[in-house]
């Protein structure tokens, strides 16, 4: 009995540690998400898919661009196909975050993997893509970084159903810069070389000129696509 | 609830699912070839700056280059308390207080 206290403690302690610090690492995410998502709730409610229908829809779908989308849609009584294939183009961006950290998970069962998957944000891939490039943290870690996201958009969208109509414009407070602050940094941090600066500069670009001449939905992941493959070609001149 | 809004939300869910857990399913199991490798260390910074660079330049759906675009003067405190002190906090705090800042002066 007391070997095993002896045994576990330390476990434990480490635990606890890695929960605390994926806690502490979705911070930036937290601040983030929660006006958004209650902007999303007021929206939802506004559309009268009531406060379960966002409450599931936060649960299960979890993103947020695709679901502020699905409810607008939902509001202009757009067909179920319809707005199913636009969250799937929406969407698809996930695809290639979640091959891009697949190098770093390999460690993981693949009840982890399945469970890694449904929390992949392009917030909480920011974030990870950011620490597995210094140290794959424990896994535990990350979960705990995920749930915390998730957590935090699923009570700020229950926040918002309810307070529906009361809240006012939360605009003054700046806090809607909260992830387009997160990405710069991130983005600044992950410019390694010359190469890096370039696929960004060339990514983005392509993703406004998409977004301006109507490819909106195609515009995350054509110009992913297109800025990491010139990337690739220059490196390739570059060691010749 | 409508059987209509549980059935759009369990299809957004499944098509949203897949794409994201697919490749970690799959990809994980073996060796990937050396040049998608080096593909794929291109796919942070490029997916980031794709959802980075419309989210600051487009505002109201145009393109939004001048002074009174908050979100893009606000970058440039941002991207300089990054480069300074290299944490992530500071520079959302850095953000967050600028756009407020502005919007109070009334840019």
């Amino acid at each position: 009995m007391i070997n095993h206290q002896a045994k576990d403690e330390p476990r434990d302690k480490n635990a606890r540690s890695a929960i605390v610090k994926g806690m502490k690492d979705a911070t930036p995410i937290v601040t983030g998400y929660i006006p958004i998502a209650i902007a999303f709730g007021i929206l939802a409610s506004q559309v009268g898919i009531g406060l379960w229908g966002a409450v599931a829809m936060s649960v299960f779908v979890f993103a947020g661009s695709a679901q502020l989308i699905a409810v607008g849609m939902i509001g202009e009584g757009a067909s179920m196909g319809t707005i199913v294939f636009t969250t799937f183009l929406v969407n698809l961006r996930h695809l290639l975050m979640s091959s891009a950290l697949s190098p770093f998970l390999r460690n993981l069962s693949r009840k982890e993997l399945a469970w890694f998957g449904f929390q992949m944000t392009d917030e909480t891939f920011a974030i990870h893509s950011a620490k597995f490039r210094v140290a794959v943290p424990p896994a535990l870690e990350s979960f705990a970084l995920n749930s915390t996201a998730q957590l935090s958009w699923v009570g700020g969208t229950i926040v918002g159903v309810l307070a529906g109509g009361m809240v006012k414009d939360v605009e003054g407070l700046g806090l809607d810069y909260a992830l387009p602050a997160m990405f710069i940094a991130l983005v600044f941090m992950q410019i390694r070389n010359n190469i890096y600066f370039m696929v960004g500069a060339l990514a983005g670009t392509v993703a406004v000129f998409l977004n301006l001449t109507g490819f909106g939905a195609w515009s995350t992941i054509g110009a992913t696509i297109l800025a990491a493959t010139s990337g690739v070609i220059v490196e390739q001149w570059k060691t010749k | 609830m409508e059987n209509e809004i549980v059935l759009i939300i369990l299809l957004m869910a499944l098509v949203t699912y897949v794409p994201r857990a697919a490749p970690l399913l799959l990809l994980t199991r073996f060796d990937l070839p050396e040049k998608v490798v080096r593909w794929l260390k291109y796919i942070p910074v490029a997916v980031l700056s794709a959802l980075l660079f419309p989210s600051v330049l487009l505002q109201e759906g145009g393109l939004d280059l001048t002074f009174v675009n908050e979100f893009l003067l606000a970058a440039l405190p941002t991207l300089l308390v990054v480069w300074r002190t290299r944490s992530l906090f500071y520079a959302i705090v850095t953000g967050i207080v600028s756009v407020s800042l502005l919007r109070y002066l009334g840019v």
